[in-house]
C-alpha cells in the first residue's frame, strides 16, 4: 500500500456516498482508499457520528484523510467525528469545502499523485465546475 | 522562462473530448515526473499545468483538439512523451463518461 492521504464521502444518502466513492474508484483507481458513508443508524436518511468515526478509521492513512460531506449535519457531524478521534489523529483529517462528488474525485486525483493533505484539500475546494 | 523546453502535441480523439475519466488519467500521469508538465488546447492559449487536476479538467478540450504538451526538468523527455502516447491510445478507454 503506499501512502496516500485517504477519503472519506459523508452524505445524507447511503446511495449518493457509496455511488461517489463508485466514481472515484472507476475514475481515480484503487490506489486511493475510499470509504462511504450515510443514512442515520434508523437506516432513514441523515448521519451518524459513530458512523462516520467508522468510516474514517477503515481507511485511515498516516498521510491523512480528507472528509467531502453534502449537507449541514453532515458537517457538524463529521466534525464531531474528528474531535471525537482527537489528539494527533485529529490533526490528520480535514474536512473540505468542496461539492461531495466532484470535489471527490478531484481530492482522490491529487492524492493518487502522493501528495499531502492541504494540497488534497486545497485541490478539491478549488474545483468548480 | 530561460529553461528549455521540450514539446510536443497529440489530437483528441474521444468523440466527448478530454472529459472526465482522461482528465483523470492525464493529471495521474503528469504527476509521475518531476519535470513541470504543461498542456494547452492550441497555440496561443494560455498554458496550465498538467499535473492540476482541477486546471485539466477545466480545459474542456473538444473531440479533434491537438493538444499541445511542453515539460521542463530532467524528466521532461519523457513526460512529453507519455502524456503524447497516452492521448494517441485515446486513454486506453472508448467509453463515455
Amino acid at each position: 500500500m503506499t501512502d496516500t492521504v485517504s477519503i472519506v464521502i459523508v452524505s445524507h444518502s447511503p446511495e449518493v456516498a457509496s455511488g461517489a466513492a463508485d466514481m472515484v474508484r472507476q475514475m481515480v483507481g484503487e490506489e486511493v482508499r475510499v470509504a462511504a458513508c450515510g443514512g442515520n443508524p434508523e437506516g432513514g436518511l441523515g448521519t451518524d457520528v459513530g458512523k462516520i468515526m467508522e468510516a474514517i478509521e477503515s481507511v485511515w492513512s498516516e498521510k491523512g484523510v480528507a472528509i467531502l460531506v453534502d449537507l449541514g449535519g453532515a458537517e457538524t457531524n463529521s466534525e464531531m467525528a474528528i474531535e471525537m478521534i482527537g489528539g494527533a489523529r485529529a490533526e490528520k483529517i480535514a474536512l473540505c469545502n468542496a461539492p461531495i462528488v466532484e470535489g471527490a474525485v478531484m481530492a482522490a486525483t491529487e492524492a493518487a499523485g502522493g501528495s499531502d493533505l492541504q494540497t488534497v484539500k486545497a485541490t478539491a475546494e478549488d474545483f468548480q465546475s | 522562462m530561460s529553461e528549455a523546453w521540450q514539446t510536443g502535441s497529440a489530437v483528441i480523439r474521444d468523440a466527448t473530448g478530454l472529459h472526465a475519466r482522461p482528465a483523470v488519467k492525464l493529471t495521474k500521469l503528469a504527476k509521475r515526473f518531476e519535470a513541470r508538465v504543461e498542456i494547452r488546447r492550441e497555440a496561443g492559449e494560455t498554458w496550465i499545468n498538467a499535473k492540476s487536476p482541477s486546471a485539466v479538467m477545466k480545459l474542456k478540450a473538444p473531440h479533434l483538439a491537438r493538444l499541445e504538451i511542453r515539460a521542463s526538468g530532467d524528466d521532461a523527455p519523457a513526460a512529453v512523451a507519455a502524456l503524447r502516447d497516452l492521448i494517441d491510445r485515446d486513454f486506453d478507454d472508448s467509453t463515455e463518461g
